[in-house]
């Protein structure tokens, strides 16, 4: 199921902003990688160039390689709607379609990919919201509008909307920051068992939550406003909070910068 | 006022429980050395305005509101009180009777064909308009660069500002012809459809009709549905895009459903600039009193050009007749109206927590 993903001097831009500078990491299958770094320092850029959601925004472009399972992420002839296929994503604020009740939100996704099944349908609901520890919850009204659960029941109705599809990896950008400590609790439980299946790399602003949920982390940072964002250290998530090796990561986790 | 021990000396509304209104001006006023409380008030509590602005204001407002009200009853009074001595004069049915003859000493006048007439043209019209006008404001909203769709979103405002006289003469005098030539072709080739059967003449026809007036609703529905589709969150344009939806599947799953109710309001708009349309159609309908689905041979007729046709020579018994036609056509509006709120209305659970 899960996949890995290889950047090779990664560099994105906005235009002619640079945004981040030849970024370079690897992604083993079945981790949780997280991503942590002052605000505007790349990490969302660097996120949505790995499922090429950067290249939405007019005049966005990037430079280098990235791979999953060494085939070529930005290769002319790849299909971008399977890229985001096989590479998921979860976004900041919940976003589930308000027009949706919360089954056809699950199952969005698999229509979209021509799934027209009742039978198959039904079954991915039920296994994604389960897996998205959501089913209790809702299985008694799935028909009810997908936009009128809590905050974090709409983020995991997000997450189940983005597994139903199978995807190899899933891309969570600050996943948790609109939702109260109980319902981030949630999500980080369902992101260790979603480990089993996915890739998973998460940006977060909060420290705890990387030391918490993470097998590795990489941590970004600018020298000022305009300059691009750099990667300055990705190691174990244990080594990375407890003996960084370099000055300014050692910073930022005491909470002395940014 | 412990704040400011300095303002003891000189303070001249402070002290007091409760001050005057003007308590801050007041204290401007003195000296240039004087003491001024702070914008959120220092001193006491000022009173209550008895006189204001605020009941000023609520006042002017509620009139305005009221006098909608009065406005609407009093012309609905007139109507009917212009309307019902001509149906009592009426010989025959008023709903099912096709022939329009208020005039005469025996007066015999319908409304079955000019009702028929202006729904048929006006739903002709929105069958031809809708698909295009969405296909517009899909490419201006979503597919076209800024740079194109802005100056081309202006062009179609400015049709929807040409007036309708002037639509009427283009469609009777330039448009014609090639409506002719396609009804002639129609008629060739589909005359086994009734609706495009017929031996002639053909030309100023429903379809003519019908066309002249989907150009003319065409601005609305397009500026409209164009507004609604941009205001599409994009976050959940993105959701969509993230699922591996392609542009086209991405409107489908997140621009369409959220434009939805708006796309039938801006119908519906439509559909009653077109049901009211009086002198495009008055210029471009065949004028014939008959119920009949023949969208190409010459024919076709609507209360509202029934209306500014024959107004000019019609007795009181005529014009009563013509109110009555009208107060038809204002039932047809609020019914269609009714209905579309309805379809609105259905879904709103989904809306409303959308919001």
């Amino acid at each position: 199921m899960a996949k890995r993903i290889e950047a090779s001097n990664v560099s994105s831009y906005y235009g002619s902003f640079k945004a981040i500078d030849s970024i370079s990491m690897t992604v083993e299958p079945k981790t949780i990688t997280a991503l942590i770094g002052p605000s505007g320092c790349g990490k969302s850029t660097f996120l949505r160039s790995i499922n090429r959601m950067h290249e939405v925004l007019p005049n966005a472009r990037i430079e280098g390689r990235l791979t999953i399972d060494e085939q070529n992420i930005y290769d002319p002839d790849v299909d971008v709607t399977a890229v985001r296929r096989l590479i998921g994503m979860v976004f900041q604020r919940p976003n589930p379609f308000p027009t949706m009740s919360i089954y056809e939100n699950v199952v969005a996704g698999l229509k979209l990919n021509g799934v027209k099944k009742k039978s198959a349908l039904d079954d991915a609901a039920e296994q994604s919201l389960k897996s998205a520890n959501l089913w209790n919850e809702v299985k008694d009204r799935l028909n009810r509008p997908g936009a009128g659960l809590s905050g974090g029941q709409q983020q995991r109705l997000c997450i189940a909307r983005t597994i139903a599809v199978e995807p190899q990896v899933v891309l969570m950008d600050e996943p948790c920051s609109a939702l109260d400590p109980i319902s981030t609790l949630a999500i980080e439980d369902l992101m260790f068992k979603l480990k089993d299946r996915f890739t998973i790399i998460i940006v977060t602003h909060n420290m705890q939550q990387a030391a918490r949920v993470s097998d590795k982390t990489g941590f970004f940072s600018i020298d000022k406003t305009g300059d691009p964002g750099r990667l300055i250290e990705y190691d174990d998530t244990q080594k990375i909070f407890s003996n960084p090796t370099q000055k300014k990561t050692e910073d930022y986790i005491t909470g002395r910068f940014g | 006022m412990g704040d400011y021990p300095s303002s003891s000396t000189n303070a001249t509304a402070g002290g007091s429980g409760v001050t005057g209104r003007h308590a801050r001006s007041a204290g401007t006023g003195v000296s240039p050395s004087s003491y001024e409380p702070p914008i959120g008030g220092g001193d006491g509590l000022p009173k209550k305005a008895r006189f204001s602005m605020e009941s000023g204001f609520r006042g002017l407002s509620t009139a305005a509101g009221a006098m909608v009200l009065v406005i609407i009853v009093a012309i609905a009074i007139f109507l009917i009180s212009k309307a019902v001595p001509a149906l009592r004069a009426d010989t025959v049915n008023f709903l099912s009777y096709k022939q329009w003859f208020p005039n005469d000493a025996d007066p015999k006048f319908g409304i079955a064909a000019l009702a028929f007439g202006t729904v048929l043209s006006s739903v002709i019209a929105l069958i031809v308009a809708v698909p295009i006008a969405l296909g517009i404001a899909l490419f201006l909203s979503h597919y076209a660069p800024k740079r194109l769709a802005n100056p081309l979103g202006f062009v179609i405002d400015l049709l929807a500002a040409v007036p309708s006289v002037v639509f009427g003469l283009w469609g009777r005098d330039v448009f014609l012809e090639p409506v002719r030539d396609f009804s002639v072709w129609l008629n060739h080739y589909f005359s086994w459809l009734p609706i495009f059967g017929g031996d002639g003449p053909f030309g100023r026809s429903i379809l003519l009709g019908s066309l002249v007036l989907a150009i003319m609703v065409l601005p609305i529905v397009t500026s409209l549905s164009r507004e609604v589709f941009q205001q599409t969150p994009g976050m959940n344009e993105e959701a969509a895009l993230a699922l591996g939806a392609t542009k086209w599947e991405m409107i489908r799953t997140a621009v369409l459903p959220y434009g939805k109710p708006g796309v039938i309001a801006a119908v519906m708009l439509g559909l009653g600039r077109a049901l009211g349309e009086t002198i495009a159609l008055a210029l471009t309908l065949g004028t014939v009193f008959s119920i009949s689905f023949n969208v190409i041979e010459n024919g076709g007729n609507s209360i509202a050009a029934n209306i500014a046709n024959t107004f000019g020579e019609a007795n009181a018994t005529g014009r009563g007749a013509l109110i009555a036609s009208g107060l038809v056509l204002f039932a047809i509006t609020l019914v269609v109206n009714m209905a579309a709120r309805a379809i609105i209305y259905r879904r709103r659970e989904f809306r409303d927590s959308a919001a």
